[in-house]
């Protein structure tokens, strides 16, 4: 069972997608061009201090607001493992599945961490944070499906005969 | 010895009986005109002053055109500043109302004035015979605070406009040849003067659009003589001249151009030059991306009025982005009542509020990496109008909304 | 058991008589993709190695986020947008006509019953004539376009019932606002909301489209409106007995159902920055210091309130007044259609003898591209659907949602107000 142990960031409620990725950015070239300018109303410093296999913990609403792909994509490609969040906005769900993005929904850790804290997440079953431990749901089989497709694209490429 | 118009017109401001080219007077200003371009720079200048104080704030008109309504958070900072400075002050302030210029024409100038504009085509005053010339924004700075300035009484090149123009020929056609003809810098320094029964023939929007772009050739200012038409103008507007100057008959002029407005062919500036000027029929057939009606030098109500009978019952050509931009709240508002921003609606055009568009390249209209426009703006200048990698040519409102049509360069009879 | 709107719909479409928590397959009545997200389907489309559209003609391409543009590379997406018409020989493609959610039921691309998916979260907003839409990524867009078709989990309804008659100086989009906080921003998510009840029948359908298009701002899928005759109109159709029977049973199972009465709501306004933040406009001006809140900037217009009755409500407000000085006022009509009747009925020349800017029909201010951005301090009265943080500028320009009628009152008094 995938079991990995990162560094948390720690945001609040209702993380809208305008935070993730300001429509200012939108039609820049690439989601790399738009990766640095990621929670910059919030906290502008952020997207330069998230390194690989970090963690964003978030409470409730994370992701909420427009169906811009680019937020999961950019919090992708900033190396964030995962999000776990008290819940999620529905589009936000869905494009951060297709696009293989990690999200965890817990209604507990989110009141007990602090930001540098460390976590380590079984996926499936549980979060361990100082020691304790927070179960946590397991995936819909279809989404499930997408993910050990790759992704969406990945999906699609195989059932057009390509991979 | 005689003396020309802008010579009067120095002489009147310095407090002296004759003035001559060359020397240099302290002159009272009577108005000093500033935009969004370049304020937020003097606000700041300003606050920097041991005493700030400002000479006559009655003379001051503050115009928000370029970017309106705000398009970046930087350009917000600067007109935020600028606000708060006028409304702390008390300066006549527009936001909205449209290009600086033709705000200004309509509201404030009158003949025989002196103006400083922190813009270079205030020359466009000479319409009504006001002396109005472009200044950076530390002279704009030095006048707001002493109430004067100095000026080099400049040469003056008198053109004699004899004839009339033909049909689908306009006056944007005929100072753009003349700019085609002197180039670039054939007016350095100097005034360009225009009278002569040919003038009587032109209205003050045609006049407008002359002297607007008389600083494409160079010119400190552009003067025309005083007439009917200039005093109806004011009247309609509710004013009267300060002084109603001609040039004496032994004035001194550095040349004497002698135009047959009957010649005037329509033309076509190509990129990147004010004077790269050809027959607007060697350019048909070039691709075009956007169409441009607008600007202080073509979108007044006589403009849109050329370009509606054009288009109307026709279509703008689905891949042209074809922006209308009146240029004043006014002229918005006589548009929509004579029906023609309906018609241009109904043709497909995208008609943006008053402002000064992609003439000034830095705001909503501008285009992209290997695009072409075609422009009744001011200027064709590279990277101008958006991409450093574009292309503008600048045409008559006429060819402009042909081109829109036609999806390519095209002349009025084309479509 | 009887079934609810939504239920109804999902059977028509797939024949399935799905409850709650099914996750089913649905056949793909219409999609919208617009200007900021084409570049990426088109790419995501051909990755995925589709060569060709399931349906041209069910593909609606709008321009509105970068309508005029206002970066030098905003024009590439125009390029690509226009490349990927050509090559896939789509016909529905509108370049500078107006906002998309305004275009795709005023120019009849959605239809009662229908199932229709966008690239925009206000996708919901086709719920004014009954059809379920909702907002997807350019992934899942680009999927349907191979494909036809899309996985959904068959949501849950809350009812919302109002009955009675609004006040004059209350319009759909206060109840809309007042829904969302009395939800919260999450309260509806993965959920769709029905609306029923003889307010909401009374009601224009521009008006049920304000507020279908803001019940995304409450998480949900898709917002519902039974069609009748006023949607057949609109829709310039005579309604089929499948379109009239999309009527919930009485029956139907609802996880929530909120009572309005019509009388009971007041203008308020959305404050900084989140949606469900909804005050009252009484109550913010009476927790304002000294009473006041100085307004600098005024949008009327969005996907939301940029109809003709918006339009001619805050007219009726403006009219024979200015807006106060040093304000400005923004107006953005949602769509060409829209521009040119309040040009012949006279309601821009009286916005314009008002002072107002009047821009050509797009997204504008709302989407924080152009259209009126604003610098720290500044404070805005919008009628759009968002205020979250750095929307129309910096992260210190403080956002108000509200309606067309509070936000002309606005802008004639310089502060804080409601008709």
């Amino acid at each position: 069972m995938d079991k990995f142990t990162g560094k948390v960031w720690v945001l609040g409620d209702d993380i809208d997608t305008d935070i993730i990725i300001p429509t200012e950015y939108l039609a820049l070239k690439t989601v790399e061009d738009m990766a640095p300018y990621a929670f910059s109303p919030l906290r502008p410093e952020l997207a330069s201090k998230i390194k690989p296999g970090d963690i964003i913990v978030a409470g409730k609403n994370f992701g909420c607001g427009s169906s811009r792909e680019q937020a999961p994509e950019i919090i992708k490609t900033l190396g964030v493992k995962c999000v776990i969040a008290k819940s999620f906005a529905r589009i936000f769900f869905r494009n951060s599945i297709n696009n293989g993005l990690l999200l965890i929904e817990s209604g507990q850790l989110h009141d007990v961490v602090t930001e540098g804290d460390k976590v380590t997440v079984t996926i499936n079953k549980c979060i361990e944070h100082n020691g304790n431990e927070y179960p946590i749901a397991a995936l819909p089989q279809n989404l499930v499906d997408i993910i050990n497709a790759g992704g969406l694209v990945k999906a699609m490429r195989k059932l057009n005969g390509l991979d | 010895m005689g003396m020309t118009i802008a010579e009067k017109i120095i002489a009147a401001a310095a407090g002296v009986e004759s003035v001559k080219p060359g020397d240099i007077h302290t002159v009272e200003l009577d108005r000093l005109m500033s935009n969004d371009g370049t304020t937020h720079l003097t606000i700041d200048m300003y606050n920097n002053l041991k005493k700030p104080h400002i000479a006559d704030v009655n003379k001051l008109v503050w115009i928000v055109d370029h970017n309106v309504p705000c398009d970046s958070v930087k350009t917000a900072a600067s007109h935020k500043k600028m606000r708060d400075f006028a409304k702390a002050n008390g300066i006549k302030f527009y936001e909205g109302a449209g290009v600086c210029h033709q705000v200004m024409m309509e509201n404030h100038v009158t003949s025989g004035e002196l103006i400083f504009g922190a813009d270079s085509h205030t020359c466009a005053y000479g319409a009504v015979g006001a002396f109005g010339t472009g200044v950076g924004c530390t002279d704009y700075l030095y006048a707001m605070v002493t109430g004067h300035s100095w000026l080099l009484v400049p040469e003056t090149l008198r053109f004699n406009l004899t004839g009339k123009l033909n049909k689908g020929v306009t006056a944007r056609d005929l100072i753009l040849t003349i700019i085609g003809q002197i180039g670039a810098n054939g007016a350095n320094y100097m005034a360009m003067e225009f009278g002569g029964e040919g003038l009587k023939t032109l209205n003050m929007s045609d006049r407008i659009s002359i002297c607007n772009l008389c600083v494409e050739a160079g010119a400190k200012t552009a003067l025309m003589e005083v007439d009917d038409i200039t005093i109806g103008y004011l009247k309609e507007h509710g004013r009267k001249p300060k002084h109603s100057f001609k040039s004496d008959d032994d004035a001194k002029f550095a040349k004497v151009y002698d135009i047959d407005l009957a010649t005037i062919k329509p033309i076509v500036a190509k990129p990147h030059f004010v004077d790269s000027v050809v027959d607007a029929k060697e350019c048909v057939g070039i691709h075009i991306d956007e169409a441009f009606l607008g600007s202080c030098n073509n979108g007044r109500i006589e403009d849109l009025r050329a370009g509606a009978a054009i288009i109307k019952g026709k279509k703008v050509h689905p891949l042209v982005r074809f922006l209308v931009v009146p240029a004043s709240a006014a002229v918005y508002k006589q548009a929509l009542d004579e029906g023609i921003i309906d018609t241009f609606m109904e043709a497909g055009a995208i008609v943006m509020n008053p402002n000064c568009s992609v003439c000034w390249g830095s705001c909503q209209g501008v285009i992209g990496e290997n695009e072409v426009l075609i422009s009744t703006g001011t200027r064709n200048f590279k990277g101008r109008a958006g991409h450093k990698d574009s292309f503008v040519y600048l045409a008559s409102s006429e060819t402009v909304t042909a081109s829109a049509i036609k999806g390519e360069i095209a002349t009025a009879d084309m479509v | 058991m009887g079934k609810t709107i939504i239920q109804k719909i999902i059977k028509n479409n797939t024949g399935i008589d799905a409850k709650p928590g099914d996750i089913v397959t649905v056949n793909v009545d219409r999609v919208m993709i617009h200007d900021i997200f084409i570049p990426f389907v088109a790419s995501k489309f051909e990755e995925m190695g589709f060569t060709k559209l399931w349906d041209a003609d069910k593909v609606v391409l709008v321009y509105d986020h970068l309508v005029p543009a206002s970066q030098v590379d905003d024009t590439r997406h125009f390029k690509i947008g226009n490349e990927f018409v050509e090559k896939y020989g789509m016909k529905n493609i509108h370049r500078s006509d107006g906002i998309c959610h305004q275009l795709m039921t005023e120019a009849g691309y959605v239809k009662p019953g229908d199932i229709v998916f966008g690239t925009d979260s206000h996708t919901t907003t086709y719920g004014c004539v009954g059809a379920f839409s909702s907002g997807i990524g350019y992934t899942e867009m680009a999927s349907i376009l191979g494909t036809g078709t899309m996985w959904v989990k068959v949501p849950e309804t809350i009812k919302v019932n109002i009955t009675g008659k609004l006040p004059d100086n209350v319009m759909a989009k206060d109840i809309i606002l007042k829904l969302i906080r009395d939800l919260g921003a999450d309260g509806a998510t993965y959920k769709a909301l029905e609306f029923a009840g003889d307010t909401v029948k009374n009601m224009s359908v521009a008006s049920r489209m304000s507020m279908s298009n803001m019940a995304i701002e409450a998480g949900a899928k898709c917002a519902l409106f039974s069609p009748d005759e006023k949607t057949a109109e609109y829709c310039e159709i005579t309604l089929t007995d499948k379109e009239r029977d999309l009527v919930a049973d009485s029956d139907a199972v609802y996880c929530k159902e909120i009572n309005y009465r019509a009388e009971d709501f007041v203008p308020v306004m959305a404050c900084p920055s989140n949606v469900d933040n909804v005050k009252p406009v009484d109550e913010i001006i009476s927790n304002a210091e000294g009473g006041n809140i100085a307004v600098d900037q005024v949008f009327i217009g969005s996907c939301t309130n940029g109809r003709l009755e918006d339009l001619m409500a805050a007219a009726e407000v403006l009219k024979g007044k200015k807006v106060a000085p040093f304000v400005k006022l923004i107006v953005t009509p949602a769509s060409r259609k829209i521009y040119r009747q309040a040009a012949k009925n006279g309601t821009l020349k009286i916005l314009a003898e008002a002072g107002a800017m009047i821009t050509h029909p797009s997204c504008g201010l709302c989407c924080g591209r152009a259209g009126g951005i604003l610098t720290d301090g500044e404070v805005v009265v919008a009628t759009n659907n968002r205020n979250f943080l750095g929307r129309m500028g910096t992260s210190k320009v403080s956002i108000y949602l509200a309606s067309p009628k509070t936000a002309a009152s606005c802008a004639i008094e310089g502060r804080i107000t409601h008709a």
